[in-house]
């Protein structure tokens, strides 16, 4: 009786959006009296971070500081359309609509700017830091706010853009089977280790190392947190959770956190993350989407490693210990027939 | 059934409510005392959202019927938070990146808070220990347990600072 070791690996094409009758999302910008920037979406922020990196998207495009910038995702009733957040879409369609958005309003920014300066709007840059100013002569120059008074004041105008960005439906040429569901693919591949205790059946995961391939990491400290995260919903989907341990019988299902199987902060695997940056041609600034994908890899990387420790090849989620057991259990009848 | 009044000190101030039979410190603080930041998860003490400290015990306050805690003192978020700024625990899970949607923020960052007031300096399997009645489920715990042992070092550090 022991502890066997085990290495798998498994690597996963994502893509990024989807296709069903076009995949619009859309951005509108405007600013404050005062050189803020607000950006009206109906796309929700649950925690992935795209008000993050929508403002970062907004401020870069802008040549304004982070600071300035304030996401509003208050209503979808009210706000301009957004399919959604999911099908990992949201930084790639949402952040490309904010950049559409942002170029425009900062076309309209540097002209106000321009004929305050009394300089060509083409002569202008922005320093990113709250000031724009005549090219190679930092010293003429206005500053953000001074340009949006100047704006509401005495121009009349809204420094304000709009941005829409859409993917239309593809569809399926029938001769061949054809068709551009997504805009671009994110790839990844994860190494998982494993040991399978023979007499048991128990498996821990004792480290997952990941490389992420996602066009541009707009924040790497989110895109490592959607890593790490999502490796750990893979190990639950791999060696814990069901709504339907029997099934087809429907019996014995958890009804609530305490029998819904999840690995808890005691069973976390030792994590080893890379990310790989070969910028998209249609995404912002070359981002791809990483949402769902980081729950996937994992996932067959340890059962491949369950397989390398102890020759099981488990067909179906969750790896129980009890479908382990079984597995060795027919191993040996094979190699050892009694009849 | 007759109502009662149960005298509470929270976040260091004296309180008197009025209850219902039954109702539990998670309901008195955010029905009567409309303190919200502690969170209603499961209401049966499986997720570990709605964790205060009551006399500076770390406890899930959907478990505890109010009256049976008369004169007890309740440390929530609210009291936690200082009047400008972030406490340091605050920051560390701020700045570590240890919070996604956030629902579970408040119960991680007490229970943290409890861990800290008995023991300023835990290792790795005090703070796995100390959040593991707690559920998140986006970070993958892995930023949380970083956030806990830096939340204690900040801690330490603004101990010695003061002593110096």
């Amino acid at each position: 009786m022991a502890w066997l070791n085990g290495r798998g690996v498994a690597a996963v094409n994502y893509p990024t959006g989807m296709n069903l009758g076009g995949d619009p999302s859309q951005a509108l910008i405007h600013a404050t009296t005062t050189g803020g920037f607000v950006i009206t979406l109906s796309s929700v922020d649950l925690g992935q971070g795209i008000k993050t990196v929508g403002a970062q998207i907004a401020a870069e495009t802008l040549g304004v500081p982070y600071e300035n910038v304030v996401i509003d995702t208050a209503d979808t009733d009210t706000g301009p359309h957004c399919m959604g957040t999911f099908a990992s879409r949201g930084t790639h369609r949402i952040g490309n609509a904010i950049m559409m958005a942002a170029r425009e309003a900062r076309e309209v920014m540097m002209s106000v700017a321009a004929t305050e300066l009394e300089v060509d709007a083409g002569d202008l840059v922005t320093d990113g830091k709250g000031k724009i100013h005549v090219n190679g002569a930092p010293d003429k120059g206005i500053s953000v706010v001074d340009v949006a008074l100047a704006a509401h004041f005495k121009h009349g105008k809204t420094i304000s853009g709009r941005g829409m960005f859409m993917k239309p439906k593809s569809e399926v040429v029938p001769e061949t089977g054809e068709m551009d569901p997504d805009s671009c693919q994110a790839h990844a591949c994860t190494v998982a280790e494993v040991e399978v205790d023979d007499e048991t059946g128990e498996v821990r995961v004792k480290k997952l190392i990941n490389a992420y391939e996602i066009g541009r990491a707009m924040n790497p400290a989110l895109a490592h947190q959607q890593i790490v995260g999502g490796a750990w919903m893979g190990i639950s989907h791999a060696l814990y959770e069901t709504t339907e341990p029997y099934y087809p019988d429907r019996g014995h299902g958890p009804t609530d956190f305490s029998q819904y199987l999840m690995p808890g902060p005691g069973d976390l695997a030792e994590m080893e993350s890379v990310i790989i940056e070969r910028p998209a041609a249609n995404g912002p600034y070359g981002a791809k989407g990483i949402g769902e994908m980081t729950a996937n890899s994992p996932i067959p990387a340890i059962a491949n490693a369950i397989f390398d420790a102890c020759g099981v090849r488990v067909q179906s989620l969750p790896i129980t210990p009890e479908k382990i057991l079984r597995g060795l259990d027919s191993l040996r009848e094979q190699s050892n027939p009694t009849h | 059934m007759k109502h009662s009044v149960v005298a509470l000190t929270v976040n260091g101030a004296e309180r008197q409510v009025l209850v219902a039979p039954g109702t539990t410190l998670l309901d008195a603080l955010r029905e009567s005392q409309g303190l919200t930041g502690t969170r209603r998860g499961c209401d049966q003490g499986a997720c570990g959202a709605c964790t205060v400290l009551v006399d500076g015990k770390t406890m899930m306050s959907c478990l505890l019927p109010v009256e049976t805690i008369d004169g007890a003192t309740i440390d929530t978020i609210e009291g936690l938070t200082p009047m400008e700024g972030l406490h340091p625990i605050q920051e560390a899970f701020l700045e570590g990146f240890a919070t996604q949607c956030g629902f579970c923020t408040s119960g991680m960052i007490m229970a943290t808070a409890g861990l800290l007031a008995r023991n300023p300096d835990p290792s790795r399997e005090d703070a796995v220990r100390a959040i593991s009645g707690n559920i998140c489920r986006c970070t993958g715990y892995e930023a949380i347990i970083d956030a806990v042992l830096d939340a204690a070092a900040r801690m330490r550090a603004a101990k010695r600072d003061k002593a110096a």
